[in-house]
């Protein structure tokens, strides 16, 4: 060992100078967290410490015309579980709270899907729990710190299942919309709006979440809650006044009450607003917040009459004989007809048309009637020969320029566009060429054939019949001045004639026990021939009064068997509406 | 007789430091439920008593009985080492080891601490009565023999951390006695590869500078061969090794490169660290009030993470004040090194120099992920007693070097 001083000396300084260098550093070190990343490492010592918990915010109200409501909030309880360390940890949490409330496979899977989605928020366990099962979890609070009980609004529609089929449902988003742009922000546990004005309003009935801190330490257990002022309230999003007349709705829904089933709209024809939209069966969308009971959700997947089909919006039904008031418009446009006049062949029951025979509903005949007449009673035979005259091209022009075939772009999501051929080519397309005859005309023109409606599209283009040829976009919701489209032009004597026919089948047609007292009522009933066992669809679309019409009603009764029967069904709502009695009590036999 | 002068900036800088750490254990104890923790520091206290009293009675004795001493505390320690071998069991962020030595349940400490001090007086007496400071590595198998026994008994235990300080103390002494940089990094060499070899490039290129330092060292040839060789070797099993180490030392290494591979488990404790020293900011949240320490974030607040305590609630300014206290004391001792009397007592004062460093590096970085997890105690600040005595007893050493050494250098 060299002990000469020179080298110790030497040793010595390059010693201490490895040293400031190495305690430098460290100081460096610390500099660069403390001061210059101070504010990042501040945040995630702040994110550790407090514990968001999310306030929901409550739904906008859904009024009626009146201001009556139609969907507001209650308060509700939802037991959420915070943030797990995995989700195993998780999975076994929610085992031992399984012991204490009742807790499915079902609904775990459903906590854990949630969970992996979003660790990092309080997972919700049950979105609307029961005050039972909240007596016992605050009970047993101390055993379950991670547990988070809040009072959450709840959605609630007073007239439940009489509204269902235009306001929807809310329910938790799931898999597969948190992944639609349209949802962005979302977050598993949040409820949306399923189906109808819920659905179709979303974005302005959802509000702004909020969210308040409770300061939590290394286990998940609450120590104190954090400064208010950090907190932020939820919003409440701001209430729709829909056209809905809610008194009208519910008369709808108990005169369907639980035996007829089938679709109804009433519409007013001067601004398009929708004054009552009625699908029956209906559902109850009250048991859809806060998830739906299983046995309740299987008995209506069950149900043979579909209760979660609208019949009023989605369903396709062959609109039958009310549709013979487009094949009149059509052959009027093209002045092929007056109403005084008549056909070669006269009613005598049917009419023959090359090798085939084809019956008009009446077997009796109705002699030699003109066009009036054959609105009044609805005679097929008639109403074929018209057909022939006009020709498939021209009829089929304009069966698609009153809208046979389009959407009437209600502001609901689910509604579909009815069926009609586009023109000659789609028989070549969907038959080939030579495999079809002009007899489709025939059919074409009472309303049956290719061409199937919804109770909505019906109702609209009635509206075009209700006042001069134009209709307004069927709307819940008014935004903006009714959107008006033109879908014929006839001349002002020809509507006058249109109006005297259709007031001619209810005073004395048939529909003519559907009278109604010091108001003239004015319609087409129908009656969609069926192949099944269970009989034919029913349609009455009309509108009142005549003279200066402020409603049309569609019903049409799945099964119904008869028109005149969907006949007093209208008359009943639209008496309703304009305050005036039914000139005969309402019978139920066809 | 000599008078002894008492280095009384030395005693002033460890006790400052012992304060200041027994006021940390302190506050460590201070969370929002109380645990054991809680009542800790008095026991530290009493260890500082224990460990000032010890430093007295070194203080009386002389470098030569120190030296005296040496040979029979090292068999001693040896001893001690294996018997903790097969009666051990472990504590802390060390769970899984047998670092302590336990009689009957009874935890008597950690031999480790000891066997420290007394690898660097064997270390120094070896080296020491050389006259030349070995040139070649032949020369170097008696020092290097003396710290591989113990260090492969602390290694079965196994401590990594102590394992690391050994080798600290090792390439310190050799440096003070004189042995040329490159020999030390030639002697290091094999280690870096082991380390290197995980990356065949850079083990490629380190092998290349390997290459030129043996050419211009000009070792002897077998020397240069053996060298060679070894980095080869270690290259080759240093897979096999990894494997070789528990699933809980290949985390750590693994999360000492990417913390956020495994944030709730091993990166946990390194993640919080850093959030407790950057949340601390300049002037930190207050003594006692670090919100990471109180709720139970930081984990290991009072032994391996007692600097992220100082970091959290002085801020700053606390972790340079800490950071001071312990570059004043590395250098005073620096000092009394240059000063012994004799090469041993010079060479035992680097040695514990080296020894307290070590620590300070690897745990204080450790806290900022600088260094991985290696469960090693910052001394004077970490909660135990075994290593609050062994500081005292350094220092009972250091003090009596520093008294019967050459001139007064206050």
């Amino acid at each position: 060992m060299s002990n000469h001083p020179n080298d110790i000396a030497r040793r010595t300084r390059l010693g201490i100078i490895g040293l400031g260098l190495i305690f430098g550093s460290l100081a460096i070190a610390f500099f660069r967290a403390q001061v210059l990343d101070h504010d990042r490492y501040k945040l995630q010592s702040e994110e550790n410490r407090l514990r968001a918990i999310p306030l929901p915010a409550p739904r906008g109200i859904i009024y009626d015309r009146n201001g009556e409501v139609i969907a507001e909030n209650l308060p509700g309880y939802s037991v959420s579980i915070a943030s797990a360390k995995n989700s195993d940890s998780l999975r076994s949490e929610l085992k031992r709270l399984g012991e204490v409330i009742p807790l499915t496979e079902r609904q775990i899977e459903a906590v854990l899907r949630r969970y992996r989605r979003e660790p990092h928020r309080p997972t919700v366990v049950i979105s609307d729990a029961s005050f039972d099962i909240i007596s016992i979890l605050e009970e047993q609070r101390i055993n379950f710190p991670q547990l988070i009980i809040q009072s959450v609004p709840k959605r609630f529609y007073p007239d439940g299942p009489a509204v269902s089929a235009f306001v929807g449902y809310t329910g938790e988003i799931n898999e597969d919309e948190l992944n639609l742009p349209q949802y962005e922000g979302y977050k598993p546990g949040h409820s949306i709006g399923k189906g109808g004005l819920e659905k179709q309003y979303e974005r302005e009935l959802r509000g702004r979440e909020g969210v308040r801190y409770d300061e939590v330490d290394a286990r998940g257990r609450v120590v104190r809650r954090a400064s208010p002022e950090m907190a932020v309230d939820p919003l409440a999003a701001p209430s729709i006044k829909t056209n809905i007349d809610l008194d009208l709705q519910r008369f709808i829904a108990n005169l369907f009450g639980d035996s007829l089933q089938g679709g109804v709209v009433a519409l007013d024809p001067n601004d398009g607003a929708v004054l009552a939209l009625y699908s029956a069966p209906a559902y109850d969308p009250n048991r859809f917040t806060g998830g739906i009971p299983a046995n309740y959700w299987d008995s209506l997947m069950s149900d043979k009459r579909r209760p979660l089909f609208n019949k009023a919006i989605q369903g396709l039904y062959p609109p039958a004989s009310t549709y013979k008031l487009f094949t009149a418009v059509t052959a009027l446009q093209h002045n092929l007809v007056t109403f005084d006049e008549k056909m070669t062949v006269p009613c005598h029951g049917g009419y023959q048309f090359g090798n085939r025979y084809f019956r008009c509903w009446d077997r009796k005949g109705h002699g030699n009637v003109d066009l009036t007449r054959a609105i009044e009673v609805s005679c097929d035979t008639y109403f074929y020969q018209l057909g022939l005259r006009i020709g498939l091209s021209r009829l089929l022009a304009g069966g698609v320029s009153v809208g046979s075939r389009k959407k009437t772009g209600i502001d609901l999501p689910e509604e579909r566009t009815s069926k009609y051929p586009y023109g000659v080519e789609y028989y070549n397309e969907v038959y080939g060429a030579r495999n079809w005859s002009n007899a489709v005309i025939l059919n074409l023109s009472i309303g049956q054939g290719e061409n199937s409606q919804t109770v909505l599209n019906m109702a609209h283009m009635y509206a075009a019949l209700a006042t001069d040829g134009q209709a307004a976009r069927p709307t819940l919701v008014s935004r903006s001045t009714p959107v008006k489209e033109r879908l014929f032009k006839v001349s002002p004597e020809q509507m006058e004639g249109l109006k005297r026919s259709l007031t001619g089948v209810v005073s004395a047609g048939t529909a003519a026990r559907s009278r109604l007292t010091g108001v003239v009522l004015a319609g087409k009933t129908g009656t969609a021939q069926q192949s099944g066992p269970e009989g034919d669809h029913a349609w009455f679309v009309g509108y009142a009064p005549a003279e200066r019409p402020t409603i049309v009603v569609a019903v049409m009764l799945e099964f119904g068997l008869s028109g005149s029967r969907a006949a007093r069904i209208a008359s009943a709502i639209i008496g309703h509406y304009l305050k005036v009695t039914p000139t005969s009590a309402i019978q139920t036999r066809g | 007789m000599k008078k002894i002068i008492l280095d009384y900036p030395l005693i002033a800088v460890g006790l400052l430091l012992s304060l200041f750490g027994i006021g940390m254990v302190y506050s460590a104890g201070q969370t929002d439920i109380s645990t054991f923790v809680t009542p800790l520091w008095k026991s530290q206290l009493t260890w500082l008593f224990i460990g000032l009293l010890c430093a007295y009675a070194i203080g009386k004795s002389s470098v030569r009985l120190i030296e005296w001493f040496t040979t029979p505390v090292y068999i001693f320690v040896l001893v001690l080492l294996a018997v903790t071998l097969v009666l051990g069991s472990g504590a802390g962020t060390a769970a899984g080891t047998k670092s302590w030595l336990t009689v009957g349940g009874i935890r008597l400490g950690q031999p480790a601490e000891l066997a420290k001090i007394s690898v660097v007086l064997m270390l120094a007496k070896v080296l020491s009565g050389r006259k030349e400071a070995p040139t070649s590595l032949l020369e170097l198998w008696k020092p290097a023999l003396i710290v591989f026994v113990p260090w492969v008994l602390i290694m079965l235990q196994p401590d990594l951390g102590s394992g690391i300080v050994f080798i600290g103390i090792f390439f310190g002494m050799l440096y003070w006695s004189g042995v040329p940089w490159t020999l030390l990094v030639l002697l290091g060499s094999p280690v870096i590869s082991l380390i290197l070899s995980f990356s065949t490039g850079l083990w490629g290129a380190w092998f290349l500078v390997l290459l030129a330092l043996v050419l211009w060292y000009k070792p002897y040839l077998l020397e240069g061969i053996f060298l060679m060789v070894a980095n080869v070797a270690t290259g080759v099993i240093a897979p096999i090794l990894w494997d070789r180490l528990a699933p809980y030392q290949q985390n750590r290494l693994l999360v000492f490169l990417d913390p956020s591979i495994d944030p709730r488990a091993s990166g946990y404790h390194v993640i919080q660290s850093k959030i407790a020293i950057g949340s601390g900011g300049p002037i930190g949240k207050g003594f006692t009030l670090g919100t990471q320490k109180r709720s139970g974030f930081l984990p290991e607040q009072h032994t391996d993470f007692i600097f992220a305590v100082v970091g959290e609630e002085l801020g700053f300014i606390g972790v340079v004040v800490a950071l001071s206290l312990f570059f004043a004391l590395l250098v005073r001792v620096t000092g009394i090194a240059s000063r012994a009397n004799d090469s041993f007592g010079g060479l035992v004062s680097f040695g514990l120099m080296t020894c307290w460093l070590v620590h300070v590096i690897v745990n204080v970085g450790m806290t900022l992920n600088l260094m991985p997890i290696t469960g090693i105690p910052l001394p004077f600040f970490s909660y135990g007693g075994s290593f609050m005595l062994a500081s005292w007893i350094s220092i009972g050493i250091l003090l009596r070097i520093s008294g019967e050494g050459r001139g007064r250098n206050i």
